[in-house]
């Protein structure tokens, strides 16, 4: 009881002292800001660092990251520095700026101003070891935090952007009375796959669909999964009555489905969309004829 | 429940109201078999959009009744099969194979008269 009270007071006066020397530290980051930070600049271009931006945005960006690191200290939360973290996230993301870029910057400040508070204190190792030792966690966190909030944000604009993908890549077009199309565009997993074949035999059931083209021209790559999959999507859109037309497969997905042996009897293909429309509206028994030149039209 | 079964001119509809247990369905298969010969019926539709579930041995059932009836003489049609239960079916490899398919009983007849057609226009080819 009495040892863990000791341990409570011990803990509380380490960090009263804590707080003054931390004080202490911004009051000299804040004097040598100008030096600290030209350094620091210099260190990054050093290291390639961030070299997608220019020196301006470079040192522009490094000022405020420099400012909000020292109020971090100073104010000892890190909401503010948070926020500005993901602000900046949000600007330097899309100029493709990398995790081990940010998580480098941010290492390097904190390596530049430990350096320069040895500098200072280097004639008094007590005191020395005293700031070092309230520094130390604070900057620790710090850096976890602008590393945590980029990732965070970068994970944000991939689930996004997969959404916004997902989305886009699924429509059911209606060509024609009774003739859907399909276009597949992009990668395939087995959860667009499975969405792509419930979307398609809804559609079929809505609009009463008796042909449905699946154009795969913008699949870039397929495996059995894929391949199988499609062959999955042709039987069940056979089941409710509609007659698949694959079309658009490139050459080197045929030979692809030829080499890993997916079973393809079962499917009609057509070399490409336009070919396929035709065959869809033979078997509808459309006729297409272009109007007649001059007064016939009329 | 047992399924009733229609003449409707040419063609017999079998509508499934309810799910259907192993015996409805062997007494449906027969029944069909029997009276495509009897009303000399030219084609047969059974319509299960009522059936939430299609396992192996209706699957199975519906497939014999296809060949059972063209022995006898007759096409069939299966109509109304939900998107689920074509999912569900195909994954699990039932996949009603040599049986024509049909979105809705209106279809169905349509396809029916088609093929109809199809075989007077062939027959009437080979004559001439």
């Amino acid at each position: 009881m009495s040892e863990s009270t000791t341990h409570v007071t011990i803990a509380s006066a380490r960090s009263e002292s804590a707080a003054v020397l931390l004080r202490e530290l911004v009051a000299h980051f804040r004097q040598s800001r100008t030096e600290l930070r030209e350094e620091w600049a210099q260190r990054i271009t050093h290291f390639r660092l961030l070299t997608a931006m220019s020196r301006e945005e470079l040192f522009a960006e490094a000022t405020s990251v420099y400012d909000n690191y020292v109020e971090a200290l100073e104010t000892g939360t890190l909401e503010s520095l948070q926020t500005y973290a993901r602000n900046m996230s949000e600007r330097i993301i899309p100029r493709g700026v990398q995790t081990d870029e940010v998580v480098g910057l941010v290492l390097l400040l904190r390596d530049v101003l430990a350096r320069s508070l040895f500098a200072r204190y280097r004639t008094d190792t007590n005191k020395l070891t005293r700031i070092l030792d309230a520094y130390e966690p604070a900057a620790n966190r710090i850096a976890i935090t602008v590393a945590v909030g980029f990732v965070q944000e970068r994970e944000r604009t991939i689930r996004e952007q997969q959404e916004a993908i997902r989305e886009l890549s699924t429509p059911v077009l209606q060509v024609r009375e009774r003739l859907l199309i399909l276009p597949m565009i992009g990668v395939i997993d087995p959860q667009r796959a499975r969405q792509l074949t419930e979307q398609l035999l809804r559609g079929i059931r809505r609009q009463r669909a008796r042909v449905v083209v699946i154009d795969i021209t913008g699949v870039a790559e397929m495996d059995s999964n894929v391949a199988n999959h499609l062959v999955l999507t042709v039987e069940a859109s056979r089941l409710l009555g509609a007659k698949v037309i694959v079309t658009g497969l490139s050459p080197e997905i045929a030979q692809t489905l030829v080499n890993i042996g997916v079973d393809l009897t079962k499917m009609n293909t057509v070399g490409d969309l336009q070919g396929g429309i035709e065959e869809a509206e033979r078997v509808l028994g459309y006729k297409v004829i272009p109007i007649a030149k001059g007064g016939e039209a009329a | 429940m047992a399924v009733p079964i229609l003449k409707q001119g040419d063609y017999l509809i079998a509508s499934v109201q309810s799910a259907l247990t192993d015996a409805d369905l062997t007494e449906l298969r027969s029944g069909l078999v029997e009276k495509v010969g009897r009303f000399r019926s030219r084609g047969v539709i059974v319509d299960v959009t009522a059936m939430d579930v299609m396992d192996s041995f209706a699957s199975r059932t519906l497939q014999d009744i296809a060949n059972m009836v063209r022995l006898r003489g007759a096409s069939t049609v299966v109509v109304g099969i939900q998107p689920e239960v074509a999912l569900t079916m195909v994954q699990l490899g039932l996949t009603l194979e040599d049986v024509a398919t049909a979105l809705d009983l209106e279809e169905a007849l349509e396809l029916l008269g088609r093929s109809r057609k199809e075989g007077e226009e062939e027959a009437s080819d080979s004559r001439s």
